[in-house]
C-alpha cells in the first residue's frame, strides 16, 4: 500500500501540498503517483513568478513508461522549482514526499488549500481507483 | 550487441566493387561548394558489406516471421501483390514532376484511391497529400481552424481531447497552436458526457477522437457527442488509428466526424514501421472540402487526369511536401483496396474483430484480467496485470520481455495510461486461431514461470541478442551519435 501522510493536503490527480509555517507551499507528486509512473527520466518545472491558475497543466513528469503532466492545486504564484530534479530525477521515486518536491509557491488564497482532501479523503480516491 | 557497426570493421582503403559509386557521373558542382575532405564513410570490402547487412537481416523481428500483436499499431500481413504490383517498371521509373499528359495510368490509381477512401469513410473529399499519420493528423486539424478562421469565428483555441487519446493528438492541437483540453472516460470505457457538456463552449474549435477508443471499447454515445460538439460550433475529428475494427460497417462520416485522418500503413496495409515512409491520407466532410491540402488528383470532363494545384483551391491549407505524398505507399494502398473490393473490407473488421474478441474470451477463461470485462471488444482489448503485480511482483514489462524469449513480439505495454500495469494486445485479421491459442499458451507459461521463479521473469530476455536494456539509463544519458575513436591519418 502506498504511503499517504497525515499532515499533506491532496489533489485526487495525486498531487500533495504541504504549507509551511510562513504560508509557503511545497508541491509534489504522491507515493502512489511515481509508483504508477515508474522510474523518472526527466522532470519539467514551472519558472519563479509564473502565476498559475488552479488546476493549471504547469509541470510535466516524464518515466519510461508515460509524460504525465501535473496540475497546480490552488491558484498562486511559483516561488522556487526545485532544480536538483534537472540532474537527479530519480529523487521523485527515491523520495516523493521529501527532495523529490517540484516547486513552491504562494496561494492567491490560503484558505483553497483547506478544502482541498485530507489523507483519508485521498486515500479513498486510491481506493476507489 | 553481437555485431559491429559497419564503422568498426573499416579499414582505410578497402573497396567494395558493388557499392562503389560509377566514376564517370557527371560533378557541375561549383569547384567552392565541393567538399574538401572525404566524407567519413566505412571502407569495407563487398564480401564484408553483404555478411554485415546479411546478419543484421537475421537478427530482424517482423511480420514475416512472427506474430506482432503491438495494440493500436494494426501490424497486419502486407500481401507481396501490393508491394509487386506498386514495383512495375512504369511506376518505379515516373518522375514526380512528369506532366499529367505522362501520367495519366498513376494519376488514375490516385483518384481511385481518393474515392475508395471517400467511399469507405462516408466523407466528400479526401487528400493523399500527408506522408504520415502524424501529418494527416497536422492537415485535419489545421482545416479544422482554417474553416473557423474564414468565419471570422477566432475565439475557438481549444480542442478537447479524452484523456485515452493517442499521445499525438494532443500534441497535433498543439502544433496548431490550439490549447488542450482534457475530458475523463467513465468506468465503462465511455466519454464522461457531463464532463463534455461542461467543457463545450465558444472557445471550442472542436474534439478528437478514435472510436473505437484506445481502450478497445466502441463508443457508445457517438451520436450524442457529435450533437453537443456541434451545437456548441465546433467540430469532429476522427483519429484513424482504429479505423480496421470499423472497415466497411461503419463509417466516420455516418457518425457526423467533419475531418479524419486515415494510417494507410496500418488499416491499408502498406509497410509499417521502422520510421515509415506512411502515409495519413485525409477526409473531409462537405463544409471543410475548400480547405483539403494539396495536390489531389482531379478527373475534368473528357475523362483525363490532373493535380490541382493553389489556382484551383485557394482556401487550401497549402502542401505539406514536395510533390504528392508518398506515391509508392499509396499505390500499395490502392492495390490493396482492389484486392478486398467491397465485400473483403467488411471481411477485415469482422475477423479483426473476431481474433480480438477470441483472444480476449480466451485468456479471460484462463484467469488473467480484462480491463473491460463486460464489454465486447472491437479489434483490440487490454488486459491488465494489476493482479499478479500485487500478488508476484510480475510488471507488464517483465511478461513483454519475457514473450521475446517466446518469439512473439510484445503487445503495446503502460497505454492507454488509465489501466494499471496494461498490454493492449490487437491480433489483426490475419492471424490463424492457432497462432492465437498458441499466444494464449504462451501468456498462462509465463505466468506459471512467474509463480516458480521470479528472478527469470525479472532477468529476461534470455535468448536475444541483448538482454535486459536499461531503459531508465537510455533516457537519462541519451546517447546516439556515433563518434569515431580515432580518424584515420589522411582523410
Amino acid at each position: 500500500m502506498s504511503n499517504v501522510p497525515a499532515d499533506l493536503k491532496y489533489v485526487k490527480s495525486h498531487e500533495w501540498v504541504r504549507k509551511l509555517a510562513d504560508g509557503t507551499l511545497v508541491i509534489g507528486v504522491t507515493d502512489h503517483a511515481q509508483d504508477a509512473l515508474g522510474d523518472v527520466v526527466f522532470v519539467e518545472t514551472p519558472a519563479a513568478g509564473r502565476k498559475l491558475a488552479a488546476e493549471e497543466s504547469c509541470a510535466v513528469v516524464e518515466s519510461v513508461k508515460a509524460a504525465s503532466d501535473i496540475y497546480a492545486p490552488v491558484a498562486g504564484t511559483v516561488l522556487e522549482a526545485n532544480a536538483a530534479l534537472a540532474d537527479k530525477p530519480e529523487l521523485l521515486n527515491d523520495a516523493p514526499y521529501g527532495e523529490g518536491w517540484l516547486w513552491k509557491m504562494r496561494a492567491d488564497d490560503i484558505a483553497a488549500v483547506d478544502r482541498l482532501l485530507d489523507a483519508a479523503g485521498y486515500e479513498a480516491v486510491l481506493a476507489a481507483g | 550487441m553481437t555485431e559491429k557497426l559497419i564503422f568498426e570493421l573499416s579499414r582505410p582503403g578497402r573497396r567494395a566493387a558493388a557499392q562503389a559509386p560509377l566514376s564517370h557521373v557527371a560533378v557541375d558542382v561549383p569547384a567552392a561548394l565541393r567538399r574538401r575532405t572525404a566524407p567519413a564513410l566505412p571502407e569495407v570490402s563487398e564480401l564484408q558489406a553483404v555478411r554485415h547487412y546479411t546478419r543484421l537481416s537475421r537478427l530482424n523481428f517482423g511480420i514475416d516471421t512472427n506474430f506482432y500483436p503491438l495494440g493500436s499499431c494494426t501490424m497486419k500481413y502486407n500481401p507481396r501483390a501490393c508491394n509487386q504490383l506498386a514495383m512495375l517498371p512504369g511506376f518505379l521509373g515516373h518522375h514526380p514532376l512528369a506532366p499529367a499528359r505522362c501520367s495519366q495510368g498513376v494519376l488514375a490509381c490516385l483518384y481511385e484511391l481518393q474515392d475508395i477512401l471517400m467511399h469507405v469513410t462516408g466523407m466528400a473529399g479526401v487528400s493523399l497529400a500527408p506522408m504520415a499519420g502524424a501529418q494527416g493528423e497536422f492537415a485535419g486539424v489545421k482545416m479544422v481552424a482554417a474553416y473557423h478562421a474564414a468565419r471570422g469565428d477566432t475565439a475557438r483555441d481549444e480542442i478537447i481531447v479524452p484523456d485515452a487519446a493517442h499521445g499525438t493528438n494532443p500534441a497535433t492541437a498543439s502544433m496548431v497552436g490550439l490549447k488542450v483540453r482534457e475530458i475523463p472516460t467513465d468506468a465503462a470505457g465511455d466519454i464522461d458526457l457531463d464532463a463534455l457538456r461542461a467543457a463545450v463552449g465558444p472557445r471550442t474549435a472542436g474534439i478528437m477522437l478514435t472510436n473505437p477508443s484506445t481502450l478497445g471499447v466502441f463508443e457508445r454515445h457517438i451520436a450524442d457527442i457529435a450533437k453537443i460538439v456541434h451545437d456548441a460550433g465546433g467540430l469532429l475529428y476522427y483519429d484513424g488509428a482504429n479505423l480496421n475494427a470499423i472497415l466497411g460497417r461503419v463509417r466516420p462520416g455516418d457518425m457526423d466526424f467533419d475531418v479524419l485522418h486515415m494510417n494507410l500503413h496500418k488499416t491499408f496495409s502498406t509497410p509499417h514501421g521502422g520510421g515509415g515512409p506512411g502515409a495519413g491520407a485525409v477526409g473531409v466532410s462537405k463544409r471543410l472540402l475548400p480547405y483539403l491540402p494539396l495536390p489531389f488528383v482531379a478527373q475534368d470532363a473528357g475523362g483525363s487526369f490532373r493535380m490541382l494545384d493553389e489556382s484551383d483551391r485557394p482556401h487550401s491549407i497549402g502542401r505539406l511536401s514536395a510533390f504528392a505524398g508518398n506515391v509508392g505507399v499509396l499505390l500499395r494502398a490502392y492495390v490493396y483496396s482492389r484486392l478486398l473490393g467491397r465485400d473483403g473490407m467488411r471481411r477485415v473488421s469482422e475477423f479483426a474483430t473476431l481474433n480480438a474478441n477470441y483472444l480476449a474470451a480466451r485468456l479471460a477463461q484462463r484467469g488473467f484480467e480484462l480491463a473491460f470485462p463486460k464489454r465486447r471488444c472491437s479489434h483490440e482489448f487490454i488486459v491488465t496485470l494489476k493482479k499478479q503485480k500485487e500478488e508476484l511482483g510480475l510488471t507488464a514489462t517483465d511478461v513483454a520481455k519475457r514473450l521475446l524469449d517466446y518469439g512473439y513480439y510484445a503487445p503495446t505495454i503502460y497505454f492507454p495510461l488509465l489501466i494499471p500495469e496494461c498490454l493492449l494486445i490487437e491480433p489483426t485479421e490475419t492471424e490463424d486461431k492457432d497462432t492465437l491459442d498458441a499466444f494464449a499458451d504462451a501468456l498462462c507459461s509465463i505466468w506459471d514461470e512467474a509463480k516458480a521463479d521470479m528472478a527469470k521473469l525479472h532477468g529476461a530476455p534470455w535468448t536475444q541478442p541483448v538482454r535486459r536494456l536499461d531503459d531508465v539509463r537510455a533516457a537519462r544519458h541519451l546517447d546516439i551519435a556515433w563518434k569515431p575513436a580515432v580518424v584515420e591519418a589522411g582523410v
